[in-house]
């Protein structure tokens, strides 16, 4: 035996390595350790010794490339300023649409005595590092449960949602991918409210299952959270379907494509709480699109106190252009409120745009068409010429004037 | 200058001091973790903890050494992921093993012998990782030829140019 071992000694400690850890693999595998949960203490020893050098090398690449984008490299950034500016203008206009249909929808909801989840707070948190392998979608943040970091807790992106909170660490975080293969997310598809739950495949792609294959799944479709895995808030963006075809079992096998980049994340947000609160119809936060559109224009300076008819009001407060009140119809949609000027639309400047000196008080600018748009006027006969426009600039809260 | 008579007494055998073989291994592991971030296709393509068992063991030529290196390698490399630990461990274990008998039977200084048992050890290390995440874990796997093939190389090639950086830190026995 003595023998057969020191001739044999290489390939017997060889067996012998293998034979313990296959045997570590039957316990890990017998317990259905599928989330690592049973191996924290091991795992810990290489996220300490990995993940202090990961989290130095990505400080170090923001600091050097904060340096580079805010100080050296600005070009085009005046460009760029202008059209996010456009950008948000739209938004802005795009928003008031939105709450509309909100309100509206709280309405219902307190009718039906619906339970909404809000997202209360949330973690910034940068991706410092990965498993290093395609067979475990992982990525490591740098907060763990000092930041108040807990499992299953989930991790988004302003794109849409990237995973869970697999691991928690002191200081580190492991988030399980949406496109890890034992992965799972309640989804629905935004239109025909087809209800799936969404798992990644062994090449890193992402597809919904669970949806019977009689039914009709479009190209391009949204998918949504759908709330019912009680990690992710419903109605979250998930990503949009790119092929759907019949597979096995009676199910579709729809493609989908995460509207994050999962490659290429850098900063997430994790939902470290969630409200679970009743549906009220109060809305103290409606903004007409015609207050957005007068706060971007020029303001139309106080009057004098002297009747306004034919006068010139010539004061140059927020830089706006000088302004000759004429006559001219309200367009605008509120309700009437005394009147203190007559509106008038004159031209300014070279813009093409013009302005109206409406009635008083917010509500009372509106938008005329093409070109014509009609600033809403802070004008009070009380006051000053050259005093500056005065509440008017914020947005207008709630009254009872319907939305445009 | 290496020799490269291939017979048991002849050939050279290396040692590296401790910050190398503990370095050495852990830059590979944290590099193969960070760099996905920025190249998301590395990992899919390349697994530098892989390469650094295979140099190890060949230049140590001792298939004890070789086996506990590809072990300890392997299973670092399993607790950064999440799946069950030691699916790496046994594939590292092996190539290690093979590696370092291998190391003692053949010239393994010159580049294209480096190539081709780079590129054998990958393959060798995908065939076990296949069956063990298969067959004992249960995970669904998929085998590609074509990727397989496309990353042996890639393994190879890097692996060759690794080896030489990597010679500069050996020391003779």
């Amino acid at each position: 035996m003595d023998t057969f071992i020191g001739r044999y000694r290489n390939l017997v400690i060889l067996m012998g390595v293998l034979f313990l850890q296959v045997l570590g693999l039957a316990v890990q595998v017998k317990r259905g350790n599928t989330d690592a949960s049973d191996t924290r203490l091991i795992r810990i020893w290489a996220v300490d010794a990995i993940t202090p050098f990961e989290r130095g090398l990505v400080w170090m690449q923001n600091g050097g490339g904060n340096i580079w984008h805010n100080y050296f490299y600005l070009r085009g950034v005046r460009a760029e300023n202008r059209q996010l500016k456009d950008q948000i203008e739209q938004m802005r206009l795009d928003q008031v649409r939105l709450s509309e249909d909100a309100a509206q929808a709280r309405r219902l909801q307190t009718l039906l005595a619906f339970k909404e989840q809000f997202i209360a707070k949330t973690v910034a948190a940068q991706v410092i590092g990965t498993s290093g392998s395609d067979l475990s979608r992982i990525v490591y943040i740098d907060k763990g449960e000092d930041a108040g970091l807990k499992r299953d807790m989930a991790v988004i992106t302003s794109d849409g949602i990237v995973g869970k909170v697999l691991q928690v660490f002191p200081s580190v975080s492991q988030v399980l991918l949406i496109s890890d293969q034992t992965s799972g997310v309640g989804t629905i598809l935004e239109k025909s409210r087809l209800q799936g739950f969404l798992k990644g495949k062994p090449n890193g792609q992402v597809m919904l299952e669970g949806v019977m294959s009689d039914e009709q799944v479009a190209q391009g479709e949204r998918v949504l959270t759908s709330g019912g895995d009680q990690i992710f808030p419903k109605g979250l963006p998930v990503g949009t379907v790119t092929s759907a075809s019949i597979g096995k079992e009676l199910f579709l096998n729809i493609n989908v494509k995460p509207t994050a980049d999962l490659s290429k994340l850098e900063e997430v947000l994790v939902l470290v709480e969630k409200q679970e609160r009743q549906a009220t119809a109060e809305d103290n936060t409606r903004v007409r699109a015609a207050d957005i559109l007068a706060q971007r224009l020029p303001q139309v300076p106080p009057k004098p106190a002297e009747p306004a008819m034919g006068g010139i009001a010539s004061p140059k407060a927020n830089g706006s252009s000088e302004v000759k009140p004429q006559t001219g119809p309200a367009t605008g949609t509120a309700p009437a409120k005394p009147a203190v000027a007559k509106p008038a639309i004159v031209p300014a400047g070279a813009s093409g745009r013009t302005l109206s000196a409406p009635t008083s008080g917010p509500a009372n600018s509106g938008v005329t068409s093409g070109a014509a748009v009609k600033a809403k006027a802070s004008a009070s006969p009380s006051k000053p010429p050259n005093s500056p426009p005065a509440e008017s600039d914020a947005p207008a809260p709630a009254d009872d004037s319907p939305p445009h | 200058m290496p020799i490269t008579y291939t017979s048991g007494e002849q050939v050279e055998v290396y040692r590296f001091s401790i910050p190398v073989t503990i370095g050495v291994p852990l830059l590979a592991l944290f590099l193969q973790a960070f760099i996905p971030l920025r190249f998301p296709r590395f990992a899919v393509y390349l697994d530098l903890p892989l390469l650094v068992t295979i140099f190890f063991s060949m230049a140590r030529r001792n298939p004890i050494s070789g086996l506990f290196t590809g072990a300890v390698i392997g299973l670092a490399q399993d607790m950064l992921g999440h799946n069950q630990i030691g699916i790496y461990g046994i594939a590292k274990t092996v190539v290690g093993y093979g590696a370092s008998s291998l190391g003692v039977k053949l010239d393994v200084e010159n580049a294209g012998a480096r190539f081709l048992v780079t590129i054998g050890f990958y393959l060798v290390h995908s065939a076990i990782y296949f069956w063990v995440a298969r067959e004992m874990v249960n995970m669904t796997q998929h085998w590609s030829w074509l990727y397989g093939s496309l990353a042996a190389l890639a393994n190879g090639v890097v692996g060759t140019v690794l080896y030489f950086v990597l010679d500069k830190f050996k020391q003779r026995t």
